[in-house]
This record gives structure tokens, C-alpha cells and sequence, in this order.
């Protein structure tokens, strides 16, 4: 409907190419190109890599072939402990990251709206800030024991900054000028709210979303490390006392595909989300 | 419908802008604001639409002196000021109240009369200057506005552009006979659009003359009336010696 109407446009009046659909064939093409760009250096840089551990340049011991790597993901997913594995570590980053982002929500949108909350809480988060977050570690371990609370609380914590600032930020930085707009048409406190500084902060929330979830992905590996007994962070302390490289490597790789597939949705959302968006389009 | 500015002034941190100003619009009377920049035209605009409420004196509109946002004002501000998450169509209805399909079928009604009609699912970033200028003229008369205040709503656009908009504001206004306040700094336009050019001058800004341009619409631009009267409000700025540079 929009396209077709937008190509009645009134005499004089530029139709923006964009609204022009373009052949859907023609399209799926141009969206893959990016992947197959984007996949040239791993492709060879793995066969480099298979190669040389092949012709026996890098010790098994040390740093088996792509290979080997693989057939261990393919070991674990045989037995089953792969899907436990990611499971349980995609779980923990998720807790943290929903409870991590919920209390940013909350605080960061009164310390944005509100002067006096601003001037009760900011001071206080600031300073908290500047404690590195692995530092919670012995005293949520104290607190809460080995298990999952302490492991989401860490995630929580390593989550909730960025968010946090990233709100903060993004409501401060509304325009004047479109509040204006909204003041004009008689629009309440509560109505500039949702109608413009939220929609108009949304940009900021997302960056601050997806830097969160990075870090959420950081501290899984944290807590893991310190003590777990399943697990992305869990299988790298087992491979090393098993000295197996193979099943480091290995779950590094899951890292990296997970951590990038979660990455992946969220950029989907902000994309699909943020539209709207003025960007600058790389030639 | 009637709008009434008694001894309004303002006073920005202890350094008064503009004061003693004093006039009052019948209903549908189109009334430019017209000065050099600095002699607070903007300012006396933003006291009457109510975003400012920290003004001296007293506005009254349909006899209602209290210092807030009517909602039978509106504004069109110098930028488009458009939401950029919304498309033209939810830009034009962003004021209304109601029915969203009544809101809709109005708003496209107006998006018509400026020429936009087809265009109602592009959102900003993909509008011309002009366009997008013409979708906030479009959102600020949806909503039937007694009162429209224009700030320089035309100075960011180029001269053809400008001439189509300007003769777009006259047929609207000619339909919905709202009273209007037109802040400019360019003389040509004060002429061929109002009926009443006040002319502000001075730091702090003070009205100095108040002329009547009875001439009939359409009125031709650059006819011999209008330049007479243009050499008249550039002697009357002293914009028209170049001694005054210097003095």
C-alpha cells in the first residue's frame, strides 16, 4: 500500500528512492553479501590454521586443528552435555541480563526524569561505578553460595551499568526542541513521557542494551570460572585441568557463536526499531 | 479567536529583551512581527503560544489571561520539528484526540491541502526541507487552531519553495480564517502575507510603528504599492542609508 501510494506523489515533490520497492530476488542477493564479506578472512584463516597444525607447525598439545575442534563440538552434542552446557550458561546470561536491565530501567529512568532522584541515587551509582565488578565476586560467593543467585547477581551487576548510563544519557539528551512540540499540544508530564522522551531515548537505551548484554557475556565466563559444574565457563576450567586444548577452544568457539548470535538479535531489534533512524550510509 | 498583548516585555537574567509591547488581533487578522534580529520577535511569539511563561504583562486570549498553553493555539516553529520515529501521517495526527481513524481521515485531508498527499508513510528523514516544512504546517492546523504563531516558518527554505508555502498559508487561512502572528525578518513576506506589519525596534525591542497594508489578495509581489511601502519600512529600520552602518 505505502509504496504504491507514495508514486502518486504531487507534482514538484522528490519521491524518495527508498520507498521504491526493489525486486525481492534482487534484494535476498544484496543480503548476503555482507555475510559472504564478512566470511572470507575466517574461511582462510581456519584452512591456514588447518594446514599448519596438518603439516605439524603448532603441537596438538597446545593448539589442535580446526578439526579436532571440531569433532569435539560434535562429540559433546552426540553425548548430549553440549545442549546442557549451552543451556545453563545461555540461562545465567539471561537472568542477569533481564534482572540487570530491569533495575537500569527503573533507576535510570527516575535519575533521568527526576531532579531529586538524580541528586539521591547518581552520586551513590557513580561511585559504585568505578568499583571494577569482578570485585563482587568473594562477597556475592559469601552471600549467596556457589549456585545460580550469586552467578545471575555478578551477570546482574556487570549488565546494569551500561544500561543504566546508556538511559541516563538518552532521556538527558531528549531535544528541547520536540518536547516543545509535545507542550504545544497540551500533551502532560506522563503523555511527554511515553509520546517523545521515551521513542526519542530509545536509540541510547539499545547501544547501552547491547553493550550490557557484551558484558553479561563477559561475566558469565567470571562466574563459571569460579566455581560451576556445568557450562560454557565450566567446560574451559575442565579442559584445563584434563589438559585438553581442544575443549577450550572449543567452547571459546561456542562463546563466540552464541555471544554473537544473542548480539545478532538485538541488533535486529534495534534495527527494526530504529528505522526511523537518519544514518549514514557507507558507500 | 481575539488576542490581546498589554505592556508584555521580558526580561532574560536581568537584561530586558523586549517590553511595552502592546496590540490587539481581531479574528482572522494575519499581524507580522517584524524587526531586525535580537529585538525579541521570537520572544513575544514564545509569550504568546505559553512555552514561555516567565513574561511581564498580561496576554489575553478569548479573554483568558492565564499564562499557559491554550489548546486552540498553535505553533509553526522556524525547523520542522518532526518526530523522526513517525511517518508523516502519525507526525500530522500526533495532536489530535479521538478515533484514530477520524484522527486519520483528517489528517489526510490536510496533508492534501499541502500537497503531500501520497507521501504519508515516508518518515522525516526522507522528506526535502520543504516537504517536511509543509508536514509541521500541516500538524499545526490539523487541530484547527484559533491562533497560529509562526516563527520565520519559511526562512529556512529557498526562495520558490518559500513563495508555494507562503501561498499555501493564504488559501488554508483563507478556508479556516484563523488569526495569525507571523515573526519574520523579510520585509517581501511581511507584505504579501499580512494584513498589519508591526514593526519592533531598539535593544530592549520596543514597537515602533504599526502599519496597516489594506491591499487586496492575491496580492502581486514587487508591484509598485509594495516597493513603496518596503522603502518605507527599510527607512524606518534605517536599513536603507548605508550611513546607518556607521552611526
Amino acid at each position: 500500500m505505502a509504496n504504491q501510494e507514495s508514486s502518486y506523489a504531487a507534482d514538484g515533490v522528490v519521491v524518495p528512492e527508498k520507498s521504491i520497492d526493489r525486486p525481492r530476488a534482487k534484494r535476498n542477493l544484496k543480503g548476503w553479501k555482507p555475510v559472504l564479506l564478512g566470511s572470507i578472512f575466517p574461511i582462510i584463516l581456519i584452512l591456514v590454521w588447518e594446514l599448519l597444525s596438518k603439516m605439524g607447525v603448532f603441537p596438538p598439545y597446545q593448539l589442535p586443528a580446526p578439526s579436532v575442534i571440531f569433532l569435539t563440538i560434535v562429540e559433546l552434542a552426540k553425548d548430549g552435555s553440549l545442549w546442557g552446557h549451552i543451556g545453563v550458561t545461555t540461562y545465567r546470561v539471561f537472568a542477569g541480563f533481564v534482572l540487570g536491565t530491569g533495575v537500569a530501567i527503573v533507576l535510570g529512568s527516575l535519575v533521568g526524569f527526576f531532579k531529586n532522584a538524580e541528586q539521591l541515587f547518581d552520586p551513590m551509582i557513580q561511585a559504585f561505578r568505578s568499583i571494577p565488578s569482578l570485585a563482587w565476586v568473594p562477597l556475592f560467593i559469601l552471600w549467596m553460595g556457589i549456585g545460580e543467585p550469586s552467578k545471575i547477581a555478578m551477570i546482574a551487576v556487570g549488565v546494569f551499568f551500561p544500561v543504566y548510563l546508556n538511559i541516563v544519557s538518552g532521556i538527558l539528551g531528549v531535544d528541547r526542541k520536540i518536547i516543545e512540540v509535545g507542550k504545544m499540544y497540551g500533551l502532560n508530564t506522563f503523555q511527554l513521557i511515553t509520546r517523545i522522551i521515551l521513542p526519542a531515548s530509545m536509540p541510547s537505551f539499545l547501544v547501552g542494551l547491547r553493550s550490557g548484554l557484551g558484558l553479561g557475556w563477559m561475566f558469565v565466563v567470571a562466574a563459571e570460572l569460579m566455581g560451576a559444574s556445568q557450562g560454557l565457563g565450566f567446560l574451559l576450567v575442565y579442559g584445563q585441568n584434563m589438559a585438553q586444548p581442544e575443549t577450550i577452544i572449543a567452547s571459546i568457539v561456542l562463546f563466540a557463536i552464541i555471544g554473537k548470535l544473542s548480539d545478532w538479535i538485538l541488533k535486529a531489534i534495534e534495527t527494526k526499531s530504529l528505522h526511523w533512524q537518519d544514518r549514514l550510509v557507507k558507500s | 479567536m481575539s488576542l490581546e498583548l498589554h505592556n508584555v516585555g521580558r526580561t532574560f537574567k536581568g537584561k530586558t529583551a523586549v517590553q511595552n509591547i502592546s496590540f490587539s488581533a481581531k479574528p482572522g487578522e494575519i499581524i507580522g512581527l517584524l524587526g531586525t534580529s535580537g529585538c525579541g520577535k521570537s520572544t513575544i511569539l514564545r509569550a504568546i503560544s505559553g512555552l514561555d511563561t516567565d513574561y511581564d504583562g498580561d496576554i489575553s486570549i478569548n479573554g483568558n489571561t492565564s499564562k499557559e498553553i491554550h489548546d486552540t493555539t498553535g505553533f509553526i516553529f522556524q525547523e520542522p520539528r518532526l518526530l523522526p520515529w513517525l511517518d508523516v501521517l502519525e507526525n500530522v495526527t500526533f495532536g489530535l484526540k479521538g478515533k484514530k481513524q477520524e484522527k486519520e481521515v483528517l489528517a489526510k485531508e490536510y496533508i492534501e491541502s499541502v500537497g503531500l498527499q501520497g507521501n504519508e508513510h515516508l518518515y522525516p528523514r526522507e522528506l526535502s526541507g520543504g516537504m517536511a516544512q509543509r508536514v509541521a504546517i500541516a500538524r499545526a492546523l490539523v487541530t484547527s487552531p484559533e491562533i497560529l504563531l509562526l516563527d520565520e516558518p519559511f526562512s529556512a527554505l529557498d526562495a520558490f519553495t518559500k513563495m508555494q508555502l507562503q501561498d499555501l498559508l493564504l488559501d488554508v487561512w483563507k478556508t479556516y480564517q484563523s488569526t495569525i502572528v507571523l515573526v519574520t525578518h523579510d520585509i517581501d513576506e511581511a507584505l504579501y502575507l499580512c494584513d498589519r506589519v508591526i514593526i519592533l525596534r531598539g535593544q530592549p525591542g520596543e514597537i515602533d510603528r504599526d502599519i496597516l497594508i489594506e491591499e487586496k489578495r492575491p496580492r502581486a509581489r514587487g508591484s509598485e504599492k509594495m516597493a513603496a511601502l518596503k522603502t518605507e519600512i527599510l527607512e524606518s529600520l534605517d536599513l536603507n542609508k548605508p550611513s546607518s552602518i556607521t552611526s
